[in-house]
């Protein structure tokens, strides 16, 4: 488990720290330390953590607008169209398009939509589910989902290099570095 | 633990508020409390209700049976009053279920942090009781297998639902919060449920919740888009808890019928709604969060501030009784002013005084403090909430029906065994999922209990607060 063994076949190293404000100091050092292919692991989101690691907004409500308003268009096409195309039958004399009777299920179907792209969207933008990743090889891992807080650069990073990276977040004050194959 | 004594209600002068989670927890310390109950098995308690549950659950299970086999004509309806308990019973059931909702969305768009603690518990109890709200608009007509009649299903009669009904408004409102309902509830037990995983021993387990979390590791990346689509949710679900109850209440309102239609009811029923649905919170989380050792997470503070949403909810309640009361009169309209004097003085005054004393009444011991941070006498008011709750639907409907436009077609209405077992019967629904739910999930939101932690910030520092644990 030590930094010192190096196996060509590694994902990446990977750093524990003890509390959310050492993860966010960590946080802002290898940011400008000019790291692109790492991430920040916490049990909980850290607040303004996404700052500390220079990450941009998420576009997700954009996929929520676009998918939301076609549940908006799929109620009013499927209420005209079944009373004023499929099915024309004079119910207590009500108009065919009477679309102030049909405001509610405009509304349901957009935001029934709409909730579905927000988890479905968050889920693949987030590449979900994948039940396996190389970190969960790692037996301190577990305690991501618990109290600890970790740090994961990976070897695909064009400023990786297995001593200096290892070096680097142990001066973070890390609780403990290790590989993850 | 008697941490019933320390007390986290009162503002000192000094430090201010104490903090939510008491007991000077660790971040750990949170996530050992939260699953302890579900990793060392169920306390003796939790047997004895789930059965109690399970045998309410077969009485359910026989009367539905037995409707199905012999039609409605085993139920009290008679000509006048055709709406009796499957529309009084769903109205209370759906009622309920807007705690759930307006703890996790609404009180998350307000940043009240006290909801992070009794949100998970509420968002299913919202569940199941949509579940068994739906039951009854499923089983009402007692055949079932045309229920399909409600969907915008092609068929081979080339018919389709009528969209200008406030009864197929209602079939899309709740199917549709029940569905979104899910979703929030399963967003938030995504991070949970990787916690459950990585603490889990068994293989069975750890696969199952595994399974369940879809990989989640925490990874801030995807803590930033989850975060976005919780904050989505939230919004989304803001309007559409509030046009739920305003939807069921068309039901009536529509109606051209003296006592429904008036259009006080959408905000009436939304009040109701929350009233009883954070009355049912209390009544489930008071005994589970004793029996689980949870008074340090669900404090005193909780309950009180959920006590203050009573309050205020009834008294909402409580006056849009005595405006329709004013509307009757002011109105001028001789039937109006009948069914209302009907209501309050006629054959069912007896339910109308039970249902004003639940509502209105019990509700005014919260404006005392002492009684509002006392988790026994809550926990009493609470069942007299739903009860009082219940009978306002059944005034609502009966009354308004029983006597209609002519005299001639008069009647009095009265539930046979059939309905009395029903209703009975899907509390053992309710209860049975519950039960189920207590020990296989965690009931408290341990994610989001951690964020509310002072130790959580991360510009906090230990030495600027003496009471806080430090980090090691």
């Amino acid at each position: 488990m030590g930094a010192t063994h190096t196996k060509p076949t590694r994902w990446g190293v990977l750093a524990e720290f003890s509390s959310a404000q050492q993860i966010y100091h960590a946080c802002e050092q290898v940011r400008d330390a000019g790291f692109k292919k790492w991430d920040a692991y916490t049990p909980f989101p850290v607040h303004g953590l996404d700052k500390a690691q220079g990450l941009p907004a998420s576009f997700l409500p954009w996929i929520v607008l676009v998918v939301g308003l076609t549940g908006t268009a799929t109620a009013i096409g499927l209420q005209y169209w079944v009373h004023a195309i499929a099915y024309p039958l004079v119910i207590s004399g009500k108009p065919f398009a009477a679309w102030p009777a049909y405001v509610p299920i405009i509304f349901e179907l957009s935001v029934l939509f709409s909730a579905f792209a927000a988890v479905f969207g968050m889920l693949a933008i987030n590449r979900l589910p994948m039940l396996n990743h190389p970190l969960f090889t790692s037996e301190r891992f577990g305690r991501a989902s618990d109290d600890r807080f970790f740090i994961a650069i990976e070897a695909t990073d064009p400023k990786f290099d297995a001593d200096r990276t290892t070096a680097f977040l142990q001066g973070l004050g890390a609780d403990h570095v290790e590989f993850v194959e | 633990m008697a941490t019933d004594a320390l007390d986290n209600v009162s503002l000192d002068p000094v430090d201010g508020r104490a903090p939510l989670i008491l007991g000077r927890e660790d971040f750990r310390a949170v996530t050992d409390d939260v699953v302890r109950p579900i990793f060392e098995g169920p306390p003796k308690v939790w047997w004895a209700v789930l059965s109690f549950a399970l045998t309410l659950l077969s009485v359910m299970g026989i009367s539905i049976a037995y409707l199905f086999w012999e039609g409605t004509g085993i139920w009290g309806l008679n000509n006048p009053v055709g709406w009796g308990w499957a529309i009084i019973n769903f109205v209370f059931w759906v009622g309920i279920g807007h705690a759930g909702t307006l703890i996790s969305a609404i009180l998350f768009l307000f940043r009240q942090k006290w909801r992070t603690s009794i949100n998970r518990a509420a968002e299913a109890m919202t569940l199941f009781a949509v579940a068994c709200a739906l039951t009854f608009p499923g089983i009402h007509v007692g055949r079932v297998w045309v229920a399909y009649y409600m969907a915008p299903v092609p068929n081979q009669m080339a018919m389709w639902p009528n969209f200008r009904s406030p009864l197929l408004w209602d079939v899309f409102a709740v199917s549709i919060y029940g569905t979104v309902s899910l979703l929030f509830w399963y967003t938030g037990l995504i991070p949970d449920l990787a916690t459950m995983r990585d603490r889990a021993k068994s293989l069975i387990s750890k696969r199952l919740y595994g399974t369940f979390a879809l990989g989640w590791r925490g990874s801030n990346r995807h803590w930033l888009h989850y975060e976005r689509a919780y904050l989505l949710l939230a919004a989304l679900a803001t309007p559409l808890v509030l046009s739920v109850h305003s939807i069921v209440s068309f039901d009536f309102a529509v109606a051209q019928l003296p006592g429904w239609h008036t259009t006080i009811f959408p905000p009436y029923f939304v009040a109701g709604a929350i009233f009883s649905g954070f009355a049912m919170v209390l009544t489930l989380m008071i005994p589970v969060r004793k029996l689980f050792k949870w008074e340090h997470i669900i404090t005193v503070r909780h309950m009180e501030n959920m006590c203050k949403i009573i309050l205020l909810t009834g008294s909402l309640v409580g006056y849009a009784y005595a405006m329709e009361f004013f509307i009757a009169w002011y109105g001028a309209n001789e039937y109006e002013r009948y069914a209302f004097i009907n209501r309050a003085f006629g054959p069912y005054a007896w339910a109308y005084w039970t249902m004003v004393s639940c509502n209105v009444i019990s509700p005014q011991f919260f404006w005392f403090k002492k009684l509002r941070t006392n988790p026994a006498f809550i926990f009493v008011i609470t069942i007299f909430v739903n009860i009082g709750m219940w009978f306002e639907r059944f005034v609502i409907t009966v009354t308004s029906l029983h006597r209609d436009f002519l005299p001639s077609s008069w009647d009095y209405y009265r539930p046979t065994i059939w309905d009395v077992s029903t209703f009975l019967g899907s509390f053992g629904l309710f209860l049975t999922l519950f039960t189920l739910f207590v020990r296989f999930l965690p009931a408290i939101a341990i994610a989001e209990v951690k964020t509310v932690m002072p130790q959580a910030d991360p510009h906090w520092h230990p030495a600027d607060h003496g009471h806080a644990e430090g980090e090691h």
